[in-house]
This record gives C-alpha cells, sequence and structure tokens, in this order.
C-alpha cells in the first residue's frame, strides 16, 4: 500500500514545488517591475514585452501545443486594445468590464473561425486566418464612426489603483504570472495532453476517444482569448490605439517571436518576445528603411524552421536534459484489470451488410460477421480482399456506404471515432500510430482517459491504469521514456496498452504480427492469450496463419470485399473456397465458379 | 442590363488572374502536399521585375516581359532548393510556416529596395480596347482572357498528352514509386516549382497594368486565388479555374452594387459561406487519410 501511496504522491509533491517554485519567480518579478529604478523608456519597454507575451502565450498553446496555425493573433490582440480603447473613452465603461468585452470578444470570433475551419486541413486555416486578419484591419480603417479609422483611438484609462506606469507594469507583471502559470500547466491536464496528442498524430487522437475537432476548436479559441487579455492590457498601457498597430505584419511579428522563443512553452514565449521587442529598439537604423526588419523576419522564420525548431529555449532545455538524472522507476504497476461489459451471453460487435465503395471500387461489398463475447476472432484475406477497410469503417475512419455496426447492443454506424472508441471500441493500427513527442507513460494515460472507462476518479488512479498496462505488456520500468526510443516491437505494445488501458469492451488489432520477428510474435501470441483470459473479446486481421490458428477460435475470411467463409476456425480453414483464395487452384485443377 | 454585361466581362477578366494564380498553387499542392504561401509573392515580384525592365530600363516590352519570366524561373529554382527542398521531409506545418516567411521575406525586401511608392506599369498594347454594342471590352482584359485560355490548354496539353506530365503527376501522386520507376523526383518537384512561378509571374505581369504594382498586390492576389481554389474544391485544376472566374465575377459585382472599401471582403465571405456549407467546394471531394 505505501508503495502505492509513494507513486502516486510523487508527482504531486513535484507539482507543489513546482507551484512554490514559480510563486517565488513570480513575486520577484513583480517587486521588481514596482521597485527596480527603471526609467520612462524602460517601463515603456517592460510593459509592452509583458502584454505582447500574453498574446505569443496564445500561439504557444494553439500552434505549439495543439500543432494549428493562427496568422491572425494580431487581430485578437485588437479586439482587446479596441474593448478597452472604445469602452474607457466612447463608453465611459470600466476598465476591467472593458477588457471582459473584449476577451468575450475575441473568444467568439476565434470560436466562430475555428468552427468553421477546424474540421480541414491545416493550410484552411493559414489562409482563412490570413483573410480574417485582412477583414479586420479593413473594418478597423473603414468603420470609421465606431473605430474612428486610421486616427485610431486615444486618452484611454486605466483602471483605479493602476493609474501609474510603474503600477501598471506591475498589473502586467501579475497577469503575465497568471496567463503564464495556466499555460505552463496546461500540456499536463486532460485538454492539454488531448491537445498533444491532436498534434501528433490526429487519427490516433480520434480512434483513442479524443474530440479532435472540438479540442482543436478549443485552442484555437483561447488562443484568440490570451490575445485579447494581450491586447486590452496594451491598450491600458499605452493608452492609444490604431490600426495599423495590428495588421498582418504584427501577426508575422508574434508568430517569429514565438518560433524564435520556442513554440511548445511560455518560457520561450517570453524570451522570443523580449528579444524582438528589445533587438529591434536597439537596432534602429533597420526601421529607417520601410520593409527592412520584417524582411529580417521573414528570413529569421525560415532560418529557425530549417535549423532551430524548437527555439531557443527548446534548444536549452536540450541542453540541460542531458544532465538531468534519468527519471525513478516507481514502485511495481498494480494488476491490470480489463472489465468486459457485463452480461456474458449475446454478441459483442454484430456487422449486418456492410459496404465500403470508393466511386466504382467495391472494397467492402454486403459483409456481415458477429464477434462472440469473450472470444477471439480473426479476420482474414488475401492481400486487398477488404480486411483494414472493414476495420476502418468499424472504427469509424471511413463511413459505411451500407450496413449496420451495433456494438453490445449499440448502434455505432455513424458515429465519428471518437464516439465509437467512447462507446467501447478500441483499436490499433497497422503502421504504428503513437504520440511521438510523448513518453510511454503520457501515450497510455491518454488511453486510460478514454470517455467512458470505468475507473476511478482522479489523476493517480489515470497513471495507476496507465502503469498496469504497460506492465501488463511488459514494459514496466521504462514508462518515462520517449516512445520514440523504442524498438518497432515495443512500440507496437506500447500501442496496445494504450487500447488496453481504456479498458474496451472490443479490442480491434490490425495486424499485431506485421514487421515483428519471430521471438516478437511468439510474445504477442502470449500477450494475446493473457488478454482473451481477462474475458475481453478480440478481433483480429493477421496474414500470420500460425498466430492466426493458434489464437482464434472464430474466422471470417474476404475475398475481393466479400465474406467467403465464416465460422469455426478449424473448419473454415479446410473450406475448399478458401484455400483457393489463398493458395491459389492448380493449374490442372478446375476452377471454381 | 448594360452595366450589368460590362460588370461581368471585368469580373471575368480580374477572376482570370486568380484563375492563373489559383492554378499555380494547385500544381504545387498536388506535387508536395504542401500550399506554397508565397505564390502571391511570384505575382508581386514578376510584375516589379517589368517595372524594372520595361520602365526603368526602357527595354521593349517583349524582351522585358522574357527576361522577367528568365527571373521567376530562377526564382523558382532558388524557392525550392532554400525553403521546400531542405524541409521535404518534415511534416507539413513546418514547410507551410516556411513558406510564411518566404512570402515576407520577398514582399518586404522589395519594399526595402522599392520603397512604399506604388508603381505604374503600362499595358502591352496602345489602344485602349474595342466597343461591341453596350461593352466595352478593354485591351488589358481581352489579353488576360486570351492568355489564361491559352495556358489552361497549355496546362492540359502537358499533363495529359507529354511524356514530362506523366512524369510531374507520378512524382505528385507517389514519390517512392515514382523513384522506384527511375523519375527524377527532386528534379520533376524543382520542375513544379519553376512552372508554378512562371505561372504566378505571368497573372503578375497581366495583371499589373489594372492594378498598381505595390508590395501589397502579392498577399491581395493569393488570399483571393486561395478562395478561389476552395471554392472550385482544393486540389482540382478546373476547379481553380472555374472558382477564380466566379470571385473575380462576385467581387466586382459586390463593389458597384454593395460597397466599394470591403471590396476585398467579399472573397472572404465567399470563403467562409463555402467552408460552412460545401467545404468539398463544386468540383471537389475530400480524401480521406489511409490509417
Amino acid at each position: 500500500m505505501s508503495a502505492l501511496a509513494g507513486a502516486v504522491a510523487a508527482p504531486a509533491t513535484r507539482g507543489i514545488t513546482g507551484l512554490l517554485l514559480y510563486a517565488t519567480l513570480a513575486a520577484a518579478a513583480v517587486a521588481a517591475a514596482l521597485l527596480a529604478p527603471l526609467d520612462a523608456y524602460m517601463l515603456h519597454i517592460l510593459v509592452q514585452t509583458a502584454t505582447f507575451s500574453i498574446a505569443v502565450f496564445g500561439l504557444t498553446v494553439v500552434l505549439g501545443l495543439c500543432g494549428q496555425i493562427n496568422l491572425a493573433q494580431a487581430a485578437f490582440f485588437g479586439f482587446g486594445a479596441y474593448a478597452v480603447g472604445l469602452g474607457t473613452t466612447d463608453l465611459h465603461l470600466n476598465f476591467w468590464v472593458s477588457l471582459a468585452l473584449g476577451m468575450g470578444l475575441a473568444l467568439l470570433m476565434g470560436a466562430f473561425l475555428g468552427m468553421a475551419t477546424l474540421r480541414l486541413g491545416g493550410h484552411y486555416l493559414a489562409m482563412v486566418t490570413i483573410s480574417f486578419q485582412q477583414i479586420v484591419t479593413l473594418i478597423m480603417v473603414n468603420w470609421i464612426p465606431v473605430t474612428h479609422g486610421p486616427d485610431g483611438v486615444s486618452r484611454i484609462l486605466r483602471p483605479a489603483l493602476f493609474e501609474s506606469q510603474r503600477a501598471f507594469l506591475g498589473l502586467c507583471v501579475v497577469m503575465l504570472a497568471l496567463v503564464g502559470y495556466a499555460v505552463w500547466r496546461l500540456p499536463q491536464t486532460r485538454l492539454g495532453r488531448a491537445m498533444r496528442a491532436v498534434r501528433d498524430n490526429e487519427l490516433a487522437a480520434g480512434v483513442a476517444g479524443i474530440n479532435v475537432y472540438r479540442v482543436k476548436v478549443a485552442a484555437f479559441a483561447l488562443s484568440a482569448v490570451l490575445g485579447g487579455i494581450g491586447g486590452g492590457l496594451f491598450a491600458g498601457g499605452f493608452a492609444y490605439v490604431s490600426p495599423d498597430q495590428f495588421s498582418f505584419a504584427e501577426s508575422i511579428v508574434f508568430m517569429t517571436m514565438s518560433l524564435l522563443g520556442g513554440v511548445a512553452s511560455p518560457i520561450g514565449a517570453v524570451i522570443g518576445t523580449g528579444l524582438l521587442i528589445v533587438l529591434p529598439e536597439s537596432l534602429r537604423f533597420l526601421k529607417s528603411v520601410p520593409g527592412l526588419y520584417l524582411a529580417i523576419y521573414g528570413l529569421a522564420i525560415i532560418l529557425i524552421i530549417r535549423y532551430m525548431p524548437d527555439g531557443i529555449w527548446g534548444f536549452v532545455q536540450q541542453s540541460l536534459r542531458r544532465w538531468r538524472p534519468p527519471a525513478l522507476t516507481s514502485a511495481p504497476a498494480i494488476e491490470l484489470m480489463l472489465a468486459p461489459a457485463e452480461g456474458n451471453t449475446g454478441m459483442a460487435l454484430e456487422v449486418t451488410g456492410l459496404a465500403k465503395h470508393f466511386g466504382g471500387l467495391k472494397a467492402v461489398d454486403d459483409v456481415s460477421f458477429s464477434v462472440r463475447r469473450g472470444g477471439v476472432h480473426a479476420l482474414i484475406g488475401p492481400n486487398g480482399s477488404g480486411k483494414t477497410t472493414t476495420l476502418n469503417v468499424l472504427s469509424g475512419l471511413y463511413t459505411a456506404t451500407a450496413g449496420r455496426i451495433v456494438l453490445g447492443g449499440r448502434e455505432l454506424t455513424s458515429l465519428p471515432p471518437h464516439a465509437r472508441t467512447a462507446a467501447g471500441l478500441g483499436r490499433t493500427f497497422q503502421n504504428i500510430r503513437l504520440f511521438r513527442s510523448m513518453t510511454a507513460l503520457e501515450n497510455v494515460v491518454i488511453g486510460a482517459e478514454r470517455p467512458g472507462n470505468p475507473i476511478a476518479a482522479g489523476h493517480g488512479a489515470l497513471v495507476e491504469r496507465a502503469r498496469a498496462a504497460l506492465a501488463f505488456v511488459g514494459l514496466a520500468g521504462r514508462e518515462q521514456e520517449l516512445v520514440s526510443s523504442f524498438s518497432y516491437g515495443h512500440q507496437r505494445l506500447i500501442e496496445i496498452a494504450r487500447t488496453l488501458a481504456g479498458n474496451p469492451s472490443l479490442l480491434l488489432l490490425d495486424e499485431p504480427a506485421a514487421g515483428l520477428n519471430s521471438s516478437e510474435k511468439l510474445a504477442l501470441r502470449d500477450l494475446l492469450k493473457r488478454i482473451a483470459a481477462k474475458g475481453l473479446t478480440i478481433l483480429i486481421i493477421d496474414h500470420d496463419m500460425t498466430l492466426v490458428t493458434e489464437v482464434a477460435e472464430h474466422i471470417t475470411v474476404l475475398n475481393f470485399g466479400r465474406r467467403i467463409a465464416d465460422g469455426i476456425a478449424a473448419e473454415v480453414l479446410r473450406q475448399p473456397d478458401v484455400i483457393t483464395a489463398y493458395l491459389g487452384t492448380e493449374p490442372d485443377a478446375p476452377a471454381r465458379a | 442590363m448594360d452595366l450589368a454585361l460590362q460588370l461581368f466581362f471585368t469580373g471575368l477578366g480580374i477572376g482570370a488572374v486568380y484563375a492563373l494564380v489559383a492554378l499555380g498553387f494547385v500544381l504545387i499542392f498536388r506535387a508536395t502536399n504542401v500550399v506554397n504561401f508565397a505564390q502571391g509573392e511570384f505575382s508581386m515580384v514578376a510584375a516589379f521585375l517589368m517595372v524594372v525592365f520595361a520602365v526603368d530600363l526602357h527595354w521593349p516590352y517583349g524582351w522585358a516581359f522574357l527576361a522577367a519570366l528568365a527571373g521567376m524561373a530562377l526564382l523558382g529554382v532558388i524557392f525550392n532548393l532554400g525553403v521546400y527542398y531542405p524541409l521535404r521531409n518534415r511534416s507539413f506545418l513546418p514547410v507551410i510556416i516556411a513558406t510564411i516567411g518566404a512570402s515576407i521575406f520577398l514582399a518586404n525586401s522589395v519594399l526595402a529596395l522599392y520603397g512604399p511608392q506604388p508603381q505604374v506599369l503600362p499595358g502591352w498594347f496602345e489602344t485602349p480596347g474595342l466597343q461591341i454594342g453596350p461593352v466595352y471590352l478593354d485591351s488589358q482584359y481581352l489579353l488576360i482572357m486570351a492568355v489564361t485560355l491559352v495556358l489552361v490548354g497549355f496546362n492540359y496539353w502537358l499533363f495529359e498528352h507529354t511524356l514530362l506530365g506523366k512524369k510531374l503527376q507520378a512524382t505528385s501522386q507517389d514519390k517512392e514509386m515514382a523513384a522506384l520507376l527511375g523519375i527524377p523526383v527532386a528534379t520533376m518537384i524543382m520542375l513544379t516549382f519553376v512552372y508554378s512561378a512562371l505561372l504566378g509571374g505571368i497573372a503578375g505581369i497581366l495583371v499589373a497594368p489594372i492594378l498598381f504594382v505595390s508590395i501589397q498586390m502579392g498577399s491581395t492576389i493569393a488570399l483571393k486565388a486561395f478562395a478561389a481554389t476552395i471554392i472550385g474544391g482544393f486540389g482540382d485544376v478546373t476547379g481553380a479555374i472555374i472558382g477564380g472566374l466566379a470571385l473575380g465575377v462576385i467581387e466586382t459585382f459586390g463593389a458597384a452594387y454593395v460597397s466599394v472599401p470591403y471590396k476585398d471582403g467579399f472573397a472572404f465571405l465567399v470563403l467562409v459561406a463555402f467552408l460552412v456549407f460545401r467545404p468539398q467546394g463544386i468540383f471537389g471531394e475530400r480524401v480521406a487519410e489511409k490509417a
């Protein structure tokens, strides 16, 4: 028991030490902002750095964590700035009310843009955000009765108690510290893990039960809100805003700041922002030639992407990592419990008349079969017979042209992948799909977070569950290693562990033996037997007939997209149709109709 | 009615420019699976090269045109080697960001070299145009439409009826297989960039006498062309052309009947409407990623 408590407590204490350290540093920064001898020019630079950094945090979330582009951050920054500008002057509103309005506007526009675009590929998002940025600039310049047009808004007020530039800098640093803490901790939360999963492998994220679209929209909207906060504070800090401060060029500046410092971390965001505010100030001659400094930014973006993709902070982190002691392997994992769905009779999966056509090609055509609860069922057939297509239709990556899919009495046919996973479907991929920037444990924790997984609440229970799954597949003690450092065979095991941790009611395995050597295949066979012994239903596709005959009780055979046999394993393999499809006919044997 | 006809004609002319740039987008997208965000800058750079050769250096228009095209071919080579090729094995996100960087770099380098003042490029013909019934056909618009028609025909011939076109297609569909068949994949990708830079360049040179030659023209044209590819169906050549023409017409009518200052906003509205209601575009089909 004490071992278990130790394993759970370790990350928690680390979290508290981290929080204390962070709070101390933040307090020191605020004290420095309030007390250090700074002239007006330095105050000005620091307010700008703090407010820009908050907007760049938005890019840390959307680009760094979630892998989605936002080229309109200056527009969202502008929403916050104009809300505070117009709110405190024309509308005579309180600063905080105006700021909240700006955040609300940014959230609304961000969510709308995200919802309209994020179902599609990344290049749509890039172009749509550029267009949106241009539209916002057009409106700022042309809607003169409201925005004051090119003249901008002046005499913007600051909140009570923070009227002096010095006090306002203190406020900005406090906000920076608060938002920075949230962004720093985000990757370790459920939403943050989901964002990283989406960034690393969208398809696998969906199949692990993550609503990819909703996570992307959340990241984009969050990024917009952070832009709004930064902009609102910026307007307070400078008392004057005009459209050219929120143009496309500024969005590019934000992007360069984020990439230069390191897109994956809020520390990188502050480093990049600070550098790109201080450097141009000290290289003023660059600004004397219009376009020159932006041309340099453009070139810098190309060079950073090519030579330093993780930015300055990423580079520093990598150098530090070499000196850090390897993570301790904590207490032994508990036994993995697999809770098969209630009721031991009936069918786990019923597939009726399933079809998938690609244009004229009938990849799967009128296929029906049932998978008995608690059994191991194999789907076999020669190359191109439609096995993997069937699996993709079952897990929702393809929509069925016709037919029904019923899992434990629940119809899945028209559900998206993540909803099928929530209903109890778990699958692995033939070409392994792991979240490559994460550790083995993090990968499996995402599996354990499957909506509908009946385990205790709390992070401790999740981690226990994930460690149990890793131990079950034989990878105990290597939880903290990055998945990219595992061998091909072990990566496959991690993928199986990720699915098992989610406690599915049906496990779909897509050619798990592909690419494994003979000893790995034996280990896989034993693993499948151990999984089956725990009562979990398995549907397996594989070419390895030794493996299939050793583990499967039932076999369905496909050829040219149609079912040609179905039944008890030994009987199916004796059928002449099946032998013909697999081995071909003797040249002199009469061909079957 | 006469006005509507006149607007329709003008819209088709400007739409033909969008179509040409959109074609460049689609070709690069099909060859590399990457959207080149600097495609619009190709048009802008070509227009400035024309200003340098034809206006500043007083070269004959035809020679200036050829020299500008040679410059564009060179730019295509440099772009491929400097921006795309080093990142070809990375995911699409870094490549997109790099092309955005390139776009910023090109636009602002020209700004730094040439200053913010918009330049004027005269049209190819001295004659202003023809009056046919109620419609006045401007010679430059006629030229744009004729050249677009010829280039679309050439494009069809190149890709469907020549061995080079087949090789380019093979490269865009499956690079590894193409390489195994002995197709020089790197050269094919290089050629795609050169061809695409030439298409973008010709579009820029054709539209320059109608618009001013400014550093903003690249991003404006690129956004419209991108909207055109989405309206037509992403990755589809016919769709890009139809989408470009449609967008030109919609925008011209919008500017005439709704609002001039927000002229550039109509493309965005049409784009968002398509994204929400018909994201696969008029012709296109969304292709699912293979598991």
